[in-house]
């Protein structure tokens, strides 16, 4: 299988493209057949590529699948080769599982939407270009990868293409995103100049060497986060994401959520080396982490609509895994990125169950009480809320402390780690009470909708709830591959060891970071007594009260609220400040500029019609006429020259 | 050199050539035209001859002698082109020949 690891993103390419040509024709039911069956097949081949890893290479090194030359010209070239390590692996295997969960859920939500072999079309071929992100061994070859899952999640993003906002918000997604390719494309260039290569080996083996200067670096670190920071929605290219929400829950789920958005992540970490290198790049990313993470959670708190809810948190949530990154603590950002795969999308294919029992219905507003309707929705929620929340032993609260712990601890720059901590810990805060504020609205009181929705209301089929429980179930075990030390449990920190070839110590290079075990008990106890703080606060605002508690919030602080429903205006502000500019600058080079152009060839045009006009007088088609003309010039010419 | 002088051959070769011009712009009928031109080709030949005879040289004479093969040839070609346009157009008055205009 380690030779053939280019198999793995090409059995959901062969999906994709059997289900994309002939899905109208084969019937929704062999469309499932070949979707499953590519998106299974795919999990186990990579399942098995792992395990021959595990046989072939015991000390985790780099497995390299070269297949072929991909370009060569003037001194630069890259390959087409994938390669396997324990970061790939980690993103394999949370990729092609929580993909193949995801499909089979789609089974059940998708069943009756029109579009069915397209929609499975999209998310095989999204499925192919994310394994090769996750797989490629060179820059270039996974920015193939990275362009890959933005048009998949333009498609699906503008899935329902008849409806504006849907078809908007997949452009807007495009476009954004294309603003942080740009930056993920001058670091690839700065590359090819500077280290001549972009495999991943080669630039970091340059860098070690000390043959790229400190402010290359750092240009190219800075440049590589602009990049991630459009694909994982992080400020000030994180607006696509919450309108992203226009898709198919499941695609929420999947693309927006668990797996694409933590591309930018996974690049950082796969940039470790060079980011280590440059301690004021790590600050930026830190710092950018910090703040997105603050400044979403606090606009989820004031949502209404479930899926914008998640879609913020998920925007708080790749927050705290660039902290991780920025602060240096690598092994905890990817831990977060996996325990957030679990638990959000179990959150997202929860919030897409109440969904299909409501009818359609968004709007927590008109939820209330779903709890006895939907029970193993209403259990596997709870656990992801508690999971994202916060509270030991669940996930979320393994992976989030080592991140905040670390920040508290960072080496690279004590002082900012401290204000990075800070506004994580406050975030984590704010994390726990919007999902209980989600979870009440939703789950318990009385219930709100319209009659017709009371009595649609059902649970849903296995295959949705199904993958409901194993997401559930890993929330919950999930965060044992990263045990802290100071719980002095036989295994600790699995991941970390796991991950250590992929984050190699170099002499002179960044230190790791090493977290007091006061620090992390402290940290824990802060941010375990911070949700259950927030969690006290949101039971008391909402249980059994309804939405009583944010009607008299409003009255009192409209200011405020209106801030928050509104996302602090920022959609507005860029409209005011770079959409309708560019607009305006558009439409003057379409009026003006390109006026002056096409009037000047215009001017010409109409010159030479015009002496045509004037010569066609001459043409009578008379031959007298000509033989007087010719006459005429002799007699001229003669005089003239004679 | 007894004789005419060359001058009055070229006046009388400018008349003809006049008269053939003339009847060129003004005649409608092709073969009237036709018969024109040869009396202007026949002009400028005689010119030729005229300078010829004062130069003692056979360049002239020559010249004349190609004028008229071409002649020949062009009378061939023009008057096929008349009797095609008669086919079509039953007439060989060159002002119903405007086809070629705009």
């Amino acid at each position: 299988m380690l030779d053939k690891l280019w198999l793995i993103p090409l059995i959901p390419f062969a999906g994709f493209l059997l289900n994309g040509l002939f899905g109208k024709k084969i019937g929704n039911g062999l469309v499932t057949a070949v979707a499953l069956a590519a998106s299974g097949l795919t999990a186990m081949v990579s399942t098995l590529a792992v395990f021959q890893y595990l046989g072939a290479y015991p000390d985790h090194g780099r497995h390299l699948d070269r297949v072929y030359n991909w370009f060569t010209a003037g001194g630069i070239g890259t390959d087409v080769a994938f390669q396997l390590d324990p970061l790939s692996i980690v993103m394999l295997m949370v990729v092609t599982w929580v993909g193949f969960l995801i499909h089979l859920y789609s089974v059940g939500y998708m069943g009756e939407e029109d579009g069915y072999g397209r929609y499975f079309a999209y998310l095989n071929l999204f499925l192919s270009a994310m394994l090769i992100l996750v797989l490629g061994s060179s820059y270039l070859f996974i920015f193939v990868g990275w362009e890959g899952v933005g048009l998949c999640s333009y498609l699906l993003i503008g899935f329902y293409y008849d409806r504006d906002y849907a078809a908007a918000a997949g452009k807007k997604a495009f476009i954004v995103n294309r603003i942080g390719d740009f930056g993920f494309l001058i670091a690839m260039f700065l590359m090819f100049n500077y280290a001549g290569t972009v495999d991943f080996a080669g630039v970091q083996s340059m860098a070690a060497r000390g043959q790229l200067t400190p402010t290359v670096i750092t240009a190219i670190c800075l440049l590589l986060f602009l990049g991630a920071c459009g694909k994982s929605a992080q400020i000030p290219l994180y607006i696509w994401l919450p309108d992203a929400m226009a898709g198919p829950t499941p695609v929420s789920a999947l693309i927006h959520a668990a797996t694409m958005v933590t591309a930018g992540v996974y690049m950082l970490v796969r940039s470790n080396l060079l980011y280590r290198m440059s301690p004021s790049a790590m600050m930026v990313v830190a710092l950018i982490g910090g703040l997105t993470a603050l400044f979403s959670a606090t606009i989820a708190v004031a949502q209404n609509d479930i899926k914008k809810v998640l879609a913020y948190s998920t925007v708080s949530q790749l927050g705290f895994m660039f902290i991780g990154v920025g602060v240096g603590a690598f092994t905890s950002g990817i831990f977060h990125l996996v325990t957030h795969a679990f638990f959000k999308a179990c959150l997202f294919l929860g919030a897409g169950s109440v969904i299909h029992a409501m009818g359609g219905e968004q709007d927590m507003r008109k939820m209330g009480g779903l709890r006895k309707k939907i029970p193993t929705t209403f259990w596997t929620f709870t656990v992801a809320t508690i999971a994202i929340s916060g509270f030991p032993p669940f996930a979320g609260f393994f992976s989030k402390d080592e991140i905040l712990a670390s920040a508290f601890a960072t080496p690279y720059f004590p002082a900012v780690g401290k204000l990075v901590w800070l506004m994580g810990t406050v975030a984590a805060f704010f994390t726990a009470f919007y999902m209980f504020r989600l979870w009440y609205l939703t789950f318990t009181g009385d219930f709100r909708g319209t009659h017709e929705q009371e009595h649609h209301l059902h649970e849903s089929p296995w295959t949705m709830t199904f993958p409901l429980q194993v997401l559930a179930v890993l929330s919950i075990i999930g965060g044992f591959i990263g045990l802290p030390q100071m719980l002095h449990t036989p295994v600790t920190n699995l991941l970390e060891h796991w991950m250590q070839p992929v984050i190699p110590e170099i002499e002179g290079i960044g230190k790791l970071i090493e977290i007091p075990v006061g620090t992390e008990a402290t940290v824990a106890l802060v941010s375990t007594l911070l949700a259950a703080l927030a969690w006290y606060l949101a039971r008391q605002r909402y249980r059994g009260r309804g939405l009583a508690a944010d009607l008299a919030t409003e009255q009192s602080h409209p200011g405020l609220v209106h801030t928050l429903e509104n996302k602090y205006y920022v959609d507005e502000g860029y409209d005011a400040t770079v959409v309708t500019p560019l607009r305006q600058l558009s439409i003057f080079s379409w009026k003006v500029i390109d006026g002056i152009i096409d009037g000047t060839l215009g001017l010409v045009g109409y010159t030479v019609a015009a002496i045509g006009d004037l010569l066609r007088f001459f043409q009578t088609g008379n031959v007298r006429n000509y033989a007087l003309m010719l006459f005429g010039a002799v007699v001229i010419l003669m005089w003239v020259f004679a | 050199m007894p004789g005419i002088p060359t001058n009055y051959f070229l006046i009388l070769s400018a008349i003809l050539f006049t008269i053939g011009v003339c009847g060129v712009l003004t005649r409608r009928n092709g073969i009237t035209i036709f018969m024109s031109i040869e009396l202007m080709v026949n002009a400028v030949n005689l010119t030729f001859v005229a300078y010829a005879r004062q130069f003692h040289s056979l360049h002239g004479l020559i010249f004349v002698f190609f004028v008229m093969a071409i002649a020949a040839a062009e009378a061939a070609v023009g008057l096929a082109i008349f009797i095609a346009l008669y086919h079509h157009r039953d007439t060989i008055d060159v002002d119903e020949a405007n086809l070629m205009h705009w």
